[in-house]
């Protein structure tokens, strides 16, 4: 039977190929369908304590930036002690309300740029599942042709707020590669879900020592993929700028460059290294979650002068976003949002692309079927830390000059440090201490100390 | 002899209907999937078939990658039997999309026609004017449009305002030079004779000049077209939202060829007929001498 018109199907339209015929397509078909399957869990769950949790948890950690410590802690004074104290000397149940109150909304009509790419996802989704019009929010999302363009957009004033590669706002803030506008990190939009992918002719060669002269693709300067690729590269003791070529690429001209040769392999963001796969140009040499598992790759942020004008929509905006990456952080709703976020409107995907990012069983174009349930993840809490990692790499490969001012930087870019504003504001006692410890490719990061673990690498530019 | 008449206007059709069949025919064979017998699989095989897109039941065969011409006539239907959908900022029709792109279009052209036309007829009776003002034509006409764009970007700080600006700065060259030469090279004679009966400067530039070098003037207006319309695709590759190069750029993010070379017929089709209609103007104002 052709998948295309059914003529003799007395109970479908001809032209139009959907069962129901409201739609165009099957895909879109689906994808409203799946869409209220989500607002149904949706309405089950309650996201109100995922808010309040969100602004608890990053309480804690700003107080007790060590882990190891906070256990200690917990467990030498009990945890409704440690509750109270913790109560006593930060407003976090005035924070909390404060993120929960609906104060008349400054601009209602918001336009939000996105770059078609898997790491949007919960800022796709909160469209279709109608979390910004919970919010009273008319938001359009716009799908914008490339980073330098969110960049340009974003300075110009044309975006609200918009989807980042998280060390984009520090650069901007800094004026590396565009004037200095202070720009804002709200939440971590993906972490994880990005990959190392090698033409197919590279079956043989999977050891990062034999790939000199190899011409590599990132899809942007200031991006996590042009750092853990560098990393990477180094690691294995290449020079990534004298050993190999990295060029900045658009994504999908990643799949045609690989498929013309013209390029060895890039470390991308999904779904394009699923696509060369799917597309048998490529396979997946490595996930990026293998090099540091929980990294934090693209973030939802805009403006400080919008935040500063706009203080509730920018807290509505919060809040949906919010919304939808605790959406997407189960797994049961992955295969769903694969259908959502599929059709023409936002990624422009296959489904079963999609799919295979999101749920993490995918094929890796070497005949495998590998089973990665972390491979893509939405843990939207933006870490200082994280920040000040990225900034040490800005500096390591000489996109920062000088001395840097790590923690003052990534404290002002990477929000909620609004806790420690607050804190401050109360007369409290700002905790002083280092940020979390985090291990990339087996070396710990020590974010007390970026210019000694700067130093401590022997491939650098400065 | 009328046979003969009808057969000379038939030959050519019948010729590109058959160089058309021929093409679509090799076309046709090159794409045919080579479909392999299916062997036995075990569940493991079969799940990653499936997850590499050619499950039995998808179509099968290997994908050439390349649309057959079948698939090709499917995606022009399923595109012009709903031109004008309108699902939010990043779904719209391709006829909306073409309306977007010739409204820029559109608006430049005329900006850069408003500023052409009245230039080039001070430079064209002005030698002074004319080589004072040459080096600046020279060096601004042979830029790219997407040049432009970055510095138009940054400068007017708006993305539909930028891509109108591209569409003018590069419609503006070829009007401005066919104007100029077409007014400096009306003949003297008739230009004597005006001066001869005292017509006055203003009558003299809209009665004599004007009429004797419209066909100049028109030459100049389409080739301005035809670089506007190879423009806007450019730009709106580049700036993206709407227009039909935002639909090539959107339709190349998903990897479709099928979709890119259906724009790639639309926008030709839409160039001819602009082409045709600037055509039909030159004919309407060329005079015998």
């Amino acid at each position: 039977m052709s998948r295309y018109f059914d003529p003799y199907d007395a109970d479908r339209p001809l032209v139009m190929r959907c069962s129901c015929g409201r739609h165009r397509t099957p895909e879109e078909h689906t994808a409203e369908q799946a869409a209220s399957a989500l607002k149904r869990r949706a309405a089950e769950m309650d996201f109100q304590q995922y808010a309040s949790d969100y602004i608890e948890a990053t309480v804690v950690k700003a107080l007790f930036p060590r882990d190891a410590v906070r256990r200690r802690f917990l467990r030498a004074v009990g945890k409704s002690a440690a509750m109270g104290a913790i109560a006593s000397v930060v407003p976090i149940t005035s924070l909390q309300a404060m993120a929960q109150e609906r104060g008349p909304l400054e601009k209602k009509d918001l336009k939000v740029g996105f770059i078609p790419i898997t790491c949007a996802t919960p800022l796709i989704m909160a469209h279709p599942l109608g979390f910004y019009a919970k919010e009273g929010l008319n938001v359009e999302v716009v799908k914008t042709a490339g980073w330098a363009l969110i960049r340009d957009k974003m300075l110009n004033k044309e975006y609200d707020a918009t989807h980042f590669l998280s060390p984009m706002p520090l650069a901007m803030s800094l004026g590396a590669g565009s004037n200095a506008v202070p720009m804002r990190v709200a939440t971590i939009q993906n972490t994880n879900g990005q990959a190392i992918t090698l033409h197919v002719k590279h079956k043989e060669r999977r050891d990062p020592k034999d790939w000199k002269g190899f011409k590599f693709a990132v899809p942007f300067e200031y991006s996590m993929h042009n750092f853990l690729l560098r990393y990477y590269l180094a690691e294995a003791g290449l020079d990534p700028d004298r050993d190999v070529q990295i060029r900045v690429v658009p994504p999908p001209e990643m799949v045609a460059n690989l498929r013309a040769g013209n390029i060895d392999g890039y470390l991308g963001p999904d779904p394009f290294n699923q696509r060369a796969v799917y597309e048998e140009v490529g396979f997946i040499h490595v996930l990026s979650r293998d090099l540091w598992n929980g990294h934090p790759c693209c973030a939802f942020g805009t403006s400080a002068e919008f935040i500063q004008q706009h203080p509730n929509s920018f807290a509505a905006l919060f809040r949906a976003v919010l919304t939808s990456a605790a959406m997407a952080r189960e797994a049961r709703n992955r295969e769903l949002i694969a259908k959502v976020i599929a059709p023409q409107a936002y990624l422009n995907q296959p489904e079963v692309v999609l799919r295979q990012v999101l749920t993490g069983r995918f094929a890796d174009g070497l005949g495998n079927i590998r089973n990665v349930p972390d491979r893509a993840d939405f843990d939207p809490i933006p870490w200082q830390s994280m920040a000040v990692w990225m900034l040490t790499q800005m500096k390591r490969w000489g996109y920062l000059k000088g001395d840097v001012d790590y923690r003052q930087l990534a404290e002002r870019v990477f929000l909620l440090t609004d806790a420690k504003k607050h804190m401050k504001e109360l007369d409290q006692k700002v905790p002083d201490g280092a940020y979390p410890k985090f291990r990339i490719m087996g070396r710990e990061f020590d974010p007390t100390q970026p210019e000694a673990y700067l130093q401590g690498f022997a491939i650098r530019r400065s | 002899m009328k046979r003969l008449a009808v057969s000379s206007a038939l030959a050519p059709a019948l010729l590109s209907a058959l160089l058309l069949a021929v093409l679509v025919g090799v076309w046709h064979l090159a794409t045919l999937p080579s479909g392999g017998a299916a062997a036995p699989l075990t569940p493991e095989q079969l799940e990653y078939l499936e997850l590499m897109g050619k499950a039995p039941g998808d179509g099968g065969g290997a994908r050439s990658g390349f649309p057959t011409p079948a698939e090709m006539g499917r995606t022009i239907v399923q595109h012009l039997s709903q031109p004008f959908y309108d699902n939010g900022p990043n779904d719209k029709g391709i006829g909306l999309q073409l309306l977007y792109s010739l409204g820029r279009v559109g608006l430049g052209y005329l900006i850069a026609a408003c500023v052409a036309i009245p230039l080039g007829f001070v430079i064209g009776m002005s030698p002074l004017v004319y080589r004072a003002l040459d080096p600046f034509i020279q060096v601004l006409k042979p830029i790219s449009p997407l040049a432009w764009m970055p510095l138009a970007l940054y400068t007017i700080k708006d993305s539909s305002v930028s891509g109108i600006f591209v569409i003018f700065i590069c419609s503006v060259w070829p009007m401005l030079i066919n104007t100029a030469f077409g007014v400096s090279t009306v003949r003297r004679d008739w230009l004597n004779v005006a001066r001869t009966l005292e017509v006055k400067p203003l009558r003299r530039a809209f009665e004599v000049i004007l009429p004797a070098a419209a066909p100049t003037i028109l030459t100049g207006m389409r080739i301005s077209m035809g670089i506007a319309w190879l423009v806007i695709v450019a730009a709106e590759m580049l700036v993206g939202g709407t227009g039909i190069g935002y639909f090539v750029w959107n339709e190349w993010n998903n990897l479709s060829l099928t979709n890119v070379i259906f724009a790639i017929l639309v926008i030709g089709v839409v160039g001819m007929l602009l082409d045709l209609m600037f055509a039909r103007l030159q004919k309407a104002v060329s005079y015998v001498e």
